[in-house]
């Protein structure tokens, strides 16, 4: 376990290094640099914002400076944000992000296992059709779709709840931006677990369990839900990125201060430095949570350990 | 596949076989009907209607949908014909899913039956590679680029592709890797044809069944990315429009307007729903072992 944990380790830190690597390349190679503007500059002080920012030195050297700087937690300045470091933005905005969508994932976890667990033990029922609905609706009704008809129904028809806004992390604000996030995560969910499940209860050492006469909740809790647990662990790396689209899309729709809205802005005003830390976290947090997936799998079963 | 298929008996060719089963499959091909159709007025209809795209009419402002007057699905904000621009939308929405898929899938085919036939090292590193593409949040990355590079048609095209290859090759190195052990490529090898033409003479056409199953499910999610883009406002820029933007513009309206929403998301979500059955449908016509 130990050098399987180390051999991914390994794998990790390349990853992470030819991300931003790339991600750098990129910006570098786009048309004007940050300090291109339509006031001119006496050639001096251009000269010198160069040197400040590290822009006059070869581009591995400035990768390098930048990795050295990321190292130490500073993710640079932002290019139209006066007086804000990327840091500071990140500050304010990455507590909101981590506020609903951590509720959104523990709720999406909790329902959806439960929802595909008991479609699973009560097939042809009105939760096993009820979860199959939601998975082919949750395929075709994408999540920018869904948001503006919760809106609808909610802010708009009954008038339950705002439509959107934030204020410092008020419940009525989270409803349904959680809620759309737990809808979409819970279709995809459900539906794994209720595979799982039904293939696991169709196998052998279930039925021997049945044989020799164990009730229906030891066979159940014993015995079947920790294998059929196995596919939604090896999920939850594939939701993490699929749930940074849908949080995006979410913190737009509310207009969310989160990490979705300065990601979309910063590409919208070109501000170079925070997309690319932006990028950089995120990915960050994305292989973390794959690399911690894939710990937790070989935790759970041995023969992934390979 | 026409060096593989028997000559003598045509009527039994694997491919009259899918057709066949595929000809059963009545959800299949109404979908497949519908895709048509949806696509042909894509094309035609923009050009049969009265009004354009993006001309404004300014007598008739956020009208809602009727058939008594000719704007028949409505008009936005600025009196431009709903309908008119769903049909154009559709036709950028659609050009984007199937330029993507294409080059996707070309792509991925290319990388997978090269990794999958040379393996060793070359499989290692390239495999190592789908694996680092897939742990990226290619939503961002897409983002980035089109940052970078700008929003033109052909970049979004390219932002998407760059990142909706992986599955394909992962799938087509799996199925090269067994296709590489049978006798024919073996016969092959032995007669001395060189590495490229077995890959792209006698392995590909083998995978074709499997391609046109995962191009199918892949134009799907590859509109779905653009819409996202595009909803995002980092994708198809006005006055051109495709669904997303048109969701998004539907999404601004909602309190007064919401035939400016329901409309484009249904033709959307229609559209979606039938590409997933059109692929559920192929894969069983053409893998009927799977069934």
């Amino acid at each position: 376990m130990l050098a399987y944990t180390f051999r991914r380790l390994l794998i990790t830190i390349p990853t992470l290094l030819v991300v931003i690597g790339v991600v750098y390349i990129l910006l570098f190679s786009a048309p004007g640099g940050p300090f291109d503007s339509e006031r001119v500059v006496p050639e001096a002080i251009q000269a010198q914002l160069m040197s400040k920012y590290h822009l006059d030195q070869p581009y591995w050297k400035q990768y390098l400076l930048y990795i050295w700087q990321l190292l130490q937690g500073d993710l640079g300045v932002s290019y139209r944000y006066a007086d804000w470091s990327v840091n500071e933005l990140v500050g304010s905005a990455l507590p909101v992000s981590l506020a609903i969508g951590g509720l959104a994932i523990a709720l999406s976890l909790v329902i959806g296992v439960l929802l595909g667990a008991l479609a699973a033990l009560y097939r042809n029922s009105f939760v096993d059709y009820f979860v199959m609905a939601l998975g082919s609706l949750g395929s075709v009704v994408p999540s920018f779709v869904l948001g503006p008809l919760l809106v609808l129904a909610f802010a708009i028809g009954l008038q339950w709840l705002p439509s959107g806004g934030w204020d410092h992390f008020s419940w009525k604000f989270m409803v349904l931006p959680v809620s759309l996030l737990t809808l979409i995560n819970v279709s995809t969910l459900a539906r794994i677990m209720r595979a799982s499940m039904v293939e696991v209860m169709n196998s052998n050492y279930i039925r021997t369990a049945r044989a020799k006469g164990l009730p229906m909740h030891l066979i159940v809790f014993r015995h079947a839900l920790r294998p059929s647990l196995l596919p939604v662990v090896t999920i939850v790396g594939p939701l993490a990125v699929s749930s940074i689209t849908s949080a995006l899309v979410t913190e737009s729709i509310f207009s969310i201060p989160g990490l979705g809205i300065l990601v979309v802005n910063g590409a919208a005003n070109r501000d170079y430095t925070l997309v690319l830390g932006l990028v950089v976290l995120i990915t960050t947090m994305v292989v973390l949570v794959n690399l911690c997936v894939d710990l937790m799998y070989a935790f759970l079963d041995p023969r992934s350990r390979a | 596949m026409p060096s593989l298929t028997p000559a003598a008996e045509p009527e039994r060719s694997p491919w009259r076989d899918a057709l066949l089963r595929f000809r059963r499959n009545k959800a299949a091909v109404t979908s497949l009907v519908f895709l048509v159709c949806v696509t042909a007025l894509c094309v035609i209809g923009p050009w049969l209607l009265p009004h354009a795209y993006d001309s404004t009419d300014w007598d008739a402002l956020k009208l809602a949908p009727s058939l008594t007057n000719s704007h028949w699905w409505g008009t936005d904000e600025s009196g431009r014909d709903l309908l008119v621009r769903c049909l154009m939308g559709g036709r950028i929405s659609l050009m984007v899913g199937i330029l993507t898929t294409l080059t996707s899938i070309a792509l991925g085919v290319v990388w997978g039956a090269t990794a999958g036939y040379l393996g060793g090292v070359v499989d290692q590193v390239m495999m190592r590679i789908v694996d680092i593409m897939y742990a990226v949040p290619y939503l961002l990355i897409a983002i980035l680029l089109v940052t970078v590079l700008g929003r033109d048609f052909y970049l979004v095209v390219l932002a998407i592709t760059a990142f909706s290859w992986m599955d394909t090759a992962r799938l087509v190195r799996g199925q090269t890797l067994s296709l590489r052990q049978m006798e024919f490529v073996e016969a092959a090898r032995a007669m001395g044809v060189t590495t490229p033409r077995i890959v792209f003479e006698h392995i590909v056409p083998n995978l074709m069944g499997l391609v046109l199953v995962y191009a199918t499910v892949t134009v799907p999610s590859v509109i779905l990315t653009e819409s996202v883009l595009s909803f995002l406002g980092l994708g198809i820029q006005e006055p051109m429009t495709s669904w997303g933007v048109l969701i998004h513009d539907g999404a601004q309206m909602l309190d007064s307007a919401a035939w400016l929403l329901i409309l484009p998301a249904l033709m959307l979500s229609l559209t979606l729903y039938s590409f997933n059955y059109l692929g559920d449908g192929l894969r069983d016509a053409l893998d009927p072992k799977d069934r």
